[in-house]
């Protein structure tokens, strides 16, 4: 790393990016090898190690007490203190700091907001602030710009520049090829814990591609242009709210054709997963309707709606889509194994399941020891693939997909991707809710921006990429 | 910087929620006004036409407010009842509740105090407020040595434990060593104990900290009443007579009515209690150390990130919290009695339930104790007055308040976001 360089750092999810580098903040310690600070070697124990040899670190799940004030995240564990032992918080000093840094980076906060109130963007201002304020040369950012609007995204970019004129280095993790050709001025490519390439941002977004997965793969999905068929999957009026109580739906309408993939796109928190879980019977709807075919679907259980011909792949795999502690073939009956032939009379079948989890596993690509491996000991792409296995061996109406390809590895992505072309190509309603951008515009036939519970607006999937971006930001433009 | 901010601050705060009609105000203000309009037909027809009287004194002597029992009882049962129908109007709800609180309470004790026995109708307010600090005391004590442990992420069921173990090492080494300060320190040591127990297996080997603090307050049961039937008992006078604090008065602060006589000739733990209180909600608040102590409850990942020992910091607190509650288990044997088989006889839990009542806070956790303490010694002096009301209903009111307040219904109840959670780093 030299002074005031912005490093890319490309690799596949589970490649090992977030590793190294928490090896270089010290939340991990190395088994071997060295790491080198203006030449000189250091040992980084903790994370305090880290800051005094000047390394900052914005994790991708941010660290930040949700609960406290923005001048109390960002003095926590460097206080400024008055009197002796008693160490009473210099609150006004702490503030002074945070609009000094953010002042001088173009990092607008208030200081003495509260955390939680702040959208992510925001909260990732922060989180940059906290880590200036303890005078760093060099910023690690990791996955910065995966919760974030491609404005926000822009202002993000703006601001390393900024950074990197003042001097600062920048470590930029990230899965993006667009953003690290805008910003980088080296590329170091990671596969499987080893650096396979350094490259500069001349190089194709296909090189780049080919490289970090170690063959070549195609960016694009192909799908056959379709008339889609009549609606199958209607919302109307929806209201629901989330776990605090606020509303997180605020009114949806929306239709799903068969044959049709309908994507919903906007940042992540704005409302997408509390519809999801509402028309899957996981979340009380306080007003509207869901039909399913005609028929109102809305206060059924999940496991009736599911049977009604709904397939579902839910947001949080770990927690909503699996036991992580069952086996892949008990996974793949959890929906079906009270029904012959893998359950009669309150006993299970293990043969029928073994067999059917065999045959699936074989079907799906399902990179596993055996059937008997325990669900949590797979990548997340191959976890990800007991899910849609086991949703679409149901014959389906509507098939819903949460952030079917997050934390997947692009292989499995792909997989996925295709998957879901051939459930429209069989005439299934798809609805794709997705926080990536590109996932949505690539596999999507109409798109709805989502926005603070409503749906601002419907357009079609040539639409240019800035005025997506604009509705994801809630700004709607007049018509002209 | 180049490029216009789209979303600013502003914009995105929290937009007020509608939750429709009935808002959790509008709730409450229904069951309130009911309970005042009962009052104010039940305890307006039971109680007599004697006049209740709440004497600023002692006894039935000097100044005092009197009022017919049952104008009383009707006028306050009515002013509980207005107070819920105000709640509708969505506003001032704390005060309302306050108000609606207090009312039912005096509705009730119009009632209660015209109805005693002749000669006896009066309340002597000086012992009321007496009566309600001194029973709090162990409340207090109880309830910041939860505070200090759960701010920091670690939940202390075990306050009972060192509330007794306290009273017991207070009892033991005060008695040996004839000297009641040696034995407030051997309380402050005895509680540490039970704590360093809860720290070493929930923090260093991560048993669930529920379990194990019930584990704990089982544990001091057995082994301090092992002890106390197995040697103290054998010789009282050389292990179970310990010295007690006298009574200290504040001068100047002692000469205030009413408060005066009712609180400031009191002993060192009351005094010690609410200096405590104000102690820890300042260091909470205002210091490295509180802010530090909060991000490890909240938040312990992101405090590690940034330099901060979350184990260290938690070992710390936890022992903290010991020495805390053991100074109030010596509020038992230290001040008035000797020490007898489990003494302190689920205070410790009522402790708990103060905690959480006063969501967490230092001072909330003051209000929370006072409430039950007030709510004991009512119970006590309805006894001394005959009264049909049995005693255990009211040693029932410190759950049924705790219930009440969890299920939401005095506003928000959130606890420390890693309270019970292990730190695993990594």
């Amino acid at each position: 790393m030299e002074p005031g360089e912005i490093h890319a750092l490309l690799g596949e999810n589970g490649a090992g990016k977030s590793t190294l580098m928490n090896v270089l903040y010290g939340l991990l310690q190395p088994d071997e090898g060295e790491i080198l600070v203006d030449d000189e070697p250091v040992q980084i124990r903790s994370p305090r190690d880290a800051i005094n040899v000047g390394i900052g670190m914005v994790h991708q799940h941010f660290m930040l007490v949700p609960v406290f004030t923005v001048a109390e995240n960002v003095m926590l564990g460097a206080e400024k203190v008055r009197g002796g032992i008693a160490g009473f918080l210099d609150r006004r000093r702490a503030r002074r700091e945070v609009e000094e840094v953010s002042t001088r980076y173009g990092l607008r906060v208030d200081p003495d907001a509260v955390v939680e109130d702040l959208p992510v963007g925001i909260q990732q201002r922060v989180e940059i602030v906290k880590a200036l304020t303890r005078e760093v040369d060099l910023l690690i950012l990791d996955e910065p710009t995966a919760v974030l609007t491609p404005q926000e995204t822009d202002e993000l970019l703006a601001v390393m520049r900024s950074l990197k004129e003042s001097g600062k280095s920048i470590v930029f993790i990230t899965h993006k090829l667009g953003e690290v050709k805008a910003i980088a001025d080296r590329i170091t490519v990671i596969r499987r814990g080893r650096t396979v390439a350094t490259a500069t941002p001349d190089a194709s977004r296909d090189e780049l591609a080919a490289l970090m997965v170690g063959r070549s793969v195609s960016l694009t999905v192909t799908k056959l242009p379709k008339e889609p068929g009549p609606p199958v999957l209607r919302v109307e009026g929806l209201v629901v709210n989330d776990e605090r109580g606020h509303q997180a739906v605020a009114g949806v309408d929306l239709e799903v054709h068969a044959g049709e993939v309908l994507g919903i796109a906007g940042v992540q928190g704005n409302g997408q997963t509390e519809l999801v879980e509402a028309i899957m019977g996981l979340r009380p709807v306080l007003a509207g309707t869901v039909t399913l075919d005609g028929q109102r679907i809305d206060g059924w259980s999940a496991k009736k709606v599911l049977h009604a011909g709904v397939g579902y792949v839910p947001e949080d795999r770990s927690v909503d889509g699996l036991v992580k502690e069952f086996t892949v073939a008990e996974n793949l009956v959890l929906d079906i194994y009270d029904r012959p032939p893998f359950g009669s009379r309150g006993v299970l079948r293990p043969d029928a399941i073994a067999a059917s989890a065999k045959e699936r596993i074989a079907q799906f690509d399902v990179r596993t020891p055996s059937h008997d491996a325990t669900v949590g000991t797979l990548s997340g792409g191959n976890q990800q693939k007991v899910i849609v296995a086991r949703e679409m061996s149901r014959p389906l109406k509507v098939f819903i997909a949460a952030q079917p390809t997050r934390g997947v590895d692009v292989g499995s992505i792909e997989f996925i991707h295709s998957r879901i072309v051939h459930e429209r190509s069989v005439d299934t309603a798809v609805l794709l809710v997705s926080s990536e951008l590109d996932e949505v515009i690539g596999l999507a036939d109409r798109i709805a921006v989502m926005y603070r519970g409503r749906i601002l607006a419907v357009v079609p999937p040539d639409t240019p990429r800035e005025e997506i971006g604009l509705l994801m930001a809630g700004v709607v433009q007049e018509e002209g | 910087m180049t490029g216009v901010s789209t979303i600013t601050a502003e914009e995105i705060a929290v937009a007020p929620v509608e939750t429709g009609f009935w808002t959790r105000s509008r709730k409450v203000g229904v069951g309130l006004a009911a309970a005042g309009v009962l009052a104010a037909i039940v305890f307006g027809a039971l109680a007599t036409s004697q006049t209740a009287r709440f004497t600023l004194s002692e006894d039935a002597q000097g100044a005092a407010l009197s009022i017919d029992g049952t104008f009383g009882a009707i006028l306050f049962g009515l002013i509980a009842a207005v107070a819920g129908a105000a709640m509708f109007t969505d506003r001032w709800f704390p005060w309302l509740l306050g108000v609606g609180i207090v009312g039912f309470v005096l509705s009730f004790l119009c009632w209660q105090i015209s109805d005693a026995p002749a000669g006896q109708n009066f309340m002597p307010l000086v012992n009321m407020v007496r009566g309600t600090f001194l029973l709090a005391v162990p409340l207090i004590f109880g309830a910041l040595a939860g505070v200090l442990c759960e701010r920091s992420g670690v939940v202390n069921v075990a306050i009972e434990g060192q509330l007794l173990m306290g009273a017991f090492a207070g009892a033991l080494v005060g008695t040996m060593a004839a000297s009641a300060w040696i034995g407030l320190i051997a309380a402050a040591i005895g509680g540490a104990f039970v704590s360093l127990l809860l720290a070493i297996f929930t923090i260093r080997y991560l048993v669930d900290q529920v379990v194990m603090g019930i584990v704990l307050n089982l544990l001091a049961l057995g082994l301090t009443g092992f002890l106390y039937e197995r040697l103290m008992q054998t010789d009282q006078a050389k292990y179970n007579q310990p010295p007690h604090f006298g009574s200290w008065e504040i001068p100047l602060l002692k000469d205030i009515p009413v408060l005066g006589p009712a609180l400031f000739r009191s002993n060192l733990f009351l005094y010690l209690a609410l200096i405590l209180v104000l102690v820890v909600h300042i260091a909470l608040f205002r210091t490295r150390w509180g802010l530090r102590t909060r991000s490890v409850g909240e938040h312990p990942t992101a405090a590690d990130t940034l330099g901060v020992r979350v184990l260290g910091l938690r070992y710390r607190n936890v022992l903290l919290a010991g020495v805390v509650a053991g100074i109030g288990g010596a509020s038992y044997t230290l001040l008035l009695y000797s020490f007898t088989k489990n003494m302190i006889g689920g205070k410790g839990f009522i402790a708990l339930a103060a905690l959480i009542f006063g969501r967490w806070s230092p001072t909330g956790a003051l209000l929370a104790a006072l409430f039950f303490g007030f709510a004991d010694q009512l119970g006590v002096y309805l006894g001394a007055i005959n009264s049909i009301i049995p005693s255990q209903f009211l040693a029932m009111l410190p759950y049924l308040a705790t219930i009440l307040a969890v299920a939401g219904l005095v506003g928000r109840v959130r606890a420390p976001a890693a309270d019970g959670k292990p730190y695993i780093k990594g």
